[in-house]
């Protein structure tokens, strides 16, 4: 008998383990981030690419900024709108942090709610926190 | 055939490759030298087993009963669920093959069938096909096969070719144990009357005598005293065995083979020899008895139930003759069925004291329930406590290696007590590599009942990877005896050495032990137990 | 033999192509966002318990652990607690190891064999377990990570586990270590199927299916993570929606999402009808979770009935006459 306990028990635990998920949310409202833009930004209109490439390839195009910047020297871009724009995270009016100005509203919502830990900030401040 | 084959003929015709043919679309070849003559029907009919009858396996047809796959299944499916670790190892298996290469009859047959892991599918297939889901639905995609003949004689084939040695368990990462599976196999088998004679006539034999080998009691007493004889003309002294003693202070059980051949009846000397020194030493009365005289259990390579039926005479002679605890003998299976088997089903032994040493006043707690004690733990002890008189330099013209048997090993766990014991009787003592001794030791290739002639090439084979490692102690520092405690090991090993390895030869722990034992009032010792002049009595010449 | 994974792969390309054909051009992202999701889980769950339910249901008649160390026996001889344990303390010692170190695995040893001499030899071979360590624990890895999509917030240790695993910082977006060493493993474990003579004999479709299904996981989330990318966010709530019972279909997400979602829910049914339950069978099986206190503590059989014995009374009657001829005592003298 103390054997069946054992691996019912066993059981019960391996159940909530796979459950997890289910149990853990109970009572947790958790809506997915909506994104605020900044009267900047809403100003602007169009940002380098269209939206839904942003969202899912902004990481990319900020990898591929870096290394211009860094170890092309090239500073200019040219978006997809044919505007000119220059590479740079968070130096000048017309860089990304130029536009969207409140990196909480803007980046941390959804980097949060995905658990999406870039090192921008190890290096970059936010112009904010400047003044 | 092997026996013709010289051993660097028999290595060279070693293949280890599969074949091309997947092992499904490969129909059985039963190999003459590689399977036992079928049970003689008077011995089934002994027994009360189902469907005694002549046959062959050689023949087409095996004159099995009409409704025989409803019986296996049906078999199957109580087995199931009478047996957790035959449903666990039915499902769990991932064919990872760690079990391949550790199975001796694969590595001295390359019958890719004789990997433990094919060994169990032959079984899990048909599990497939008739007991899961998946098999059913998806048949042969999913490993599943519908039960036919060919699939039978394949199992009676290859279930046959495995001694439950154990050694794929201890590599398993789910410890599946293909003797479990072997065990359960062959318990299918014989519903339908399939066993083999050299296993079915020793069991019949132990039902009606006592002893596999149906020595009748008058006989027994003869055989025992015929090695008074011997031992007299070497120690000029008379041992005094009691039989069937009422009141005896411990009973004493051995395999009967030790009692009929050689080198096991050197053994046997040498448990007379130490109970009667224990006897004139100390005043402890060990008696054998003519009713349990078999320690060996071939009934345990039948089916549990017949293991049962053979095993119970040990507790009932003990309870009848009023003894206080019982000592077993140097056997391999026999130490499986009684560390592992014996309480459960024929217990509990509350008639019988916690085994304490009369002599020593140590108590085996770990057999605190059994009541049963192995002679290696008692003579190991003995020796501790100095209480054994010891000269070992007798043993000086032997350089000695001990071959760790299966279930001792596996089924049990004693590794230090008989090597204790060696290293206090022998002075030349070499281990075998590591990987071939202890846990991992490999079997004599005959066991679980597979000792038989007819399929001498099966057990040539089988004993391949022993006598490799001890060609190896041989070649390294000259050894030239191998020390057992199994009476199949003793039965079996001489043929095997013989083959692979001919100078050396095979001895029981206590063949040694009583060899160096100095008894009081002996005459001086020129000869061991064999007749061999003694190195010492050479020197001093 | 060549078939059994030629199989296996083209049962993987059918499951690939199924729910990208089905969403392409039949538009059904509710049936695979959804409904297969939650009846796949099911399954799983059901199927899982029932096996291990199964197992429980079937008695263990005899104490038959191997022993792979020195039994408990005289005070002075050192016994192996934990290869043969002779307490409950050992055993889940024991059991422990089995689980989490694959100890029986790390015995493994290769036989080689020079036929002039003639020798066999037995040398240590860690590979396999160290492949299935990295493949066990890699998985592990990549489903703890995971949980980030099915937990708002994410509780620190699943953060601390990603953190980790990302601490090379290589590449944009960061590696996961885990996922690499995921399929560096499965394919070991597969080439090895494959490679060697005596694995591949034994070998049947329903092993090179899981290998190779895992394999399509693998490379579908690494499509979508370092590849084509994807809307992680339109993800998440859409994963939330399914751990909140409230699904939502955002329609950002890609097929190739819909592919991965699928294959990991096959993997779910298939689980507990194939050898994947080795994960539950491990903890039963009886060589090794009992104790091998075997002569201290009688072990009951529940089923043990009694048998019909040759007794010793019926010994003596067949006897008689020749144990008294040969002066050995007898209960009855005529």
């Amino acid at each position: 008998m103390n054997e069946k306990i054992l691996i019912y028990g066993g059981l019960f635990v391996f159940c909530a383990v796979v459950t997890f998920p289910f149990w853990y949310n109970l009572g947790n409202a958790s809506v997915a981030p909506e994104i605020l833009l900044s009267a900047a930004a809403k100003e602007a209109q169009t940002c380098v690419a269209d939206k839904s490439y942003m969202k899912n390839q902004h990481m990319q195009i900020l990898n591929i900024w870096r290394e211009d910047v860094v170890r092309q020297g090239t500073r200019s871009f040219q978006g997809m709108n044919g505007k000119m724009y220059t590479m740079s995270l968070s130096s000048g009016k017309d860089s990304c942090m130029g536009c969207h100005t409140n990196r909480s509203q803007f980046c941390d919502r959804c980097h949060t709610y995905a658990s999406v830990n870039p090192y921008c900030w190890d290096c970059h401040i936010t112009p904010k926190e400047i003044n | 055939m092997a026996k013709e084959l010289k051993p660097q003929e028999f290595i060279d015709s070693l293949n280890h490759q599969p074949p091309k043919k997947g092992w499904m679309d490969l129909p059985v070849e039963i190999k003459k030298g590689r399977y036992c003559y079928v049970a003689n029907p008077k011995s089934l009919e002994t027994l009360g087993f189902p469907y005694a009858r002549k046959w062959d396996p050689l023949e087409e047809d095996w004159k099995l009963p009409e409704n025989w796959q409803e019986i296996l299944h049906n078999g199957f499916k109580e087995r199931l669920k009478r047996f957790r670790s035959i449903k666990v190892f039915m499902d769990t298996c991932v064919r990872c093959g760690a079990c391949a290469d550790k199975c001796h009859f694969f590595l001295g047959t390359g019958d890719p069938k004789n990997m433990p892991v094919l060994r169990a599918e032959l079984l899990r297939s048909v599990y497939r096909n008739d007991f899961t889901m998946m098999g059913k639905l998806l048949g042969k995609a999913a490993g599943a096969r519908k039960m036919d003949a060919q699939i039978l004689k394949e199992w009676w084939y290859y279930l046959f070719q495995c001694s439950e040695c154990r050694r794929c368990s201890v590599f398993c990462p789910y410890g599946i144990d293909t003797a479990e599976i072997t065990i359960f196999g062959r318990e299918l088998l014989n519903l339908l009357g399939l066993n083999i004679d050299w296993i079915a006539t020793p069991v019949s034999n132990c039902y009606m005598t006592g002893n596999h080998l149906g020595i009748q009691p008058h006989a027994f007493k003869d055989m025992i005293d015929f090695f008074v004889d011997d031992i007299e003309t070497i120690t000029g002294l008379r041992m005094e065995p009691s039989f069937n003693q009422k009141g005896a202070d411990i009973l004493f059980v051995t395999p009967s083979g030790d009692v009929f051949a050689d080198p096991g009846t050197y053994t046997c000397m040498g448990y007379l020899m130490l109970f009667d020194y224990l006897k004139r030493e100390y005043g402890l009365n060990i008696t054998w008895s003519t009713y349990a005289s078999e320690g060996g259990n071939f009934g345990f390579f039948t089916s549990h139930e017949t293991m049962k039926r053979l095993n119970s005479k040990m507790y009932a002679e003990a309870k009848r003759l009023g003894v206080k605890w019982i000592l077993g003998g140097e056997c391999g299976h026999m130490w499986r069925v009684i560390n592992q088997y014996m309480d459960t089903m024929n217990g509990p032994a509350d008639f019988l004291e916690v085994p304490v040493s009369p002599i020593t006043g140590t108590p085996f707690t770990n057999a605190a329930s059994t009541k049963m004690v192995h002679i290696a733990e008692f003579t190991a002890d003995l020796i501790k406590h100095g209480k054994l008189k010891l000269d070992p330099r007798r043993n000086d013209h032997l350089k000695v290696t001990f071959h760790d048997s299966c279930n001792p090993a596996r089924g049990m766990g004693m590794f230090e007590e008989p090597r204790y014991v060696i290293q206090n009787v022998c002075k030349h003592f070499y281990e075998m590599p590591s990987s071939t001794i202890r846990e991992q030791t490999f079997c004599c290739g005959s066991g679980s009942g597979l000792n038989a002639g007819e399929n001498m090439e099966l057990r040539l084979a089988g004993g391949l990877p022993r006598a490799n490692a001890v060609k190896y102690v041989h070649e390294k520092f000259g050894v030239n005896m191998l020390a057992c405690v199994c009476a199949i090991d003793r039965a079996a090993l001489p043929t095997l050495m013989n083959y692979w390895v001919p100078e050396v030869n095979v001895t029981g722990l206590h063949e040694l032990v009583a060899n160096a034992l100095v008894m009081p009032d002996e005459q001086e010792r020129t000869t061991d137990l064999r007749g061999e002049p003694l190195q010492s009595a050479e020197d001093s010449e | 033999m060549e078939d059994k994974y030629k199989f296996a792969g083209i049962a993987i390309i059918v499951l690939c192509c199924f729910p990208l054909v089905c969403i392409k051009f039949l538009g059904m992202r509710y049936v695979f966002g959804v409904l297969i999701p939650y009846t796949a889980l099911s399954i799983f769950l059901l199927g899982f318990i029932s096996k291990v339910i199964g197992w429980s249901m079937s008695a263990v008649p005899f104490r038959i652990p191997t022993t792979c160390g020195q039994q408990e026996s005289l005070p002075w001889i050192k016994a192996n607690k934990i290869d043969c344990p002779f307490t409950k303390k050992g055993v889940v010692i024991r059991m422990l190891l089995e689980i989490f170190a694959f100890r029986s695995l790390f015995r493994n040893t290769k036989f080689s064999m020079d036929k002039n001499g003639p020798k066999m030899t037995f040398s240590w071979e860690l590979w396999l377990w160290v492949f299935a360590l990295a493949f066990h624990y890699s998985f592990l890895t990549v489903i703890i990570r995971h949980m980030r999509f099915f937990t708002d917030p994410i509780p620190l240790c699943i953060t601390i586990v990603e953190k980790l695993d990302g601490i090379l910082q290589i590449g944009l977006p960061g590696i996961f270590i885990s996922g690499f060493v995921l399929l560096g493993a499965i394919c070991f474990l597969f080439l090895r199927r494959i490679m060697i003579p005596q694995v591949r004999y034994i070998s049947l479709a329903a092993d090179y299916f899981p290998l190779l299904l895992i394999i399509a996981i693998v490379l579908s989330g690494m499509y979508m993570r370092y590849i084509s990318k994807v809307d992680v966010v339109g993800i998440k709530s859409f994963t939330m929606g399914l751990v909140m019972f409230k699904p939502v279909i955002p329609d950002t997400i890609s097929v190739m999402f819909y592919i991965h979602l699928f294959l990991v829910c096959t993997l779910l049914v298939y689980f507990p009808f194939s050898k994947l339950m080795h994960m539950g069978g491990i903890f039963l099986s009886p060589t090794r979770n009992l104790t091998c206190d075997t002569r201290q503590k009688r072990h009951i059989n529940p089923w043990n009935y009694p048998v019909k014995v040759h007794t010793y009374e019926e010994y003596e009657d067949d006897f008689r006459e020749k144990m008294i001829e040969a002066g050995l005592p007898v209960e009855k003298e005529s």
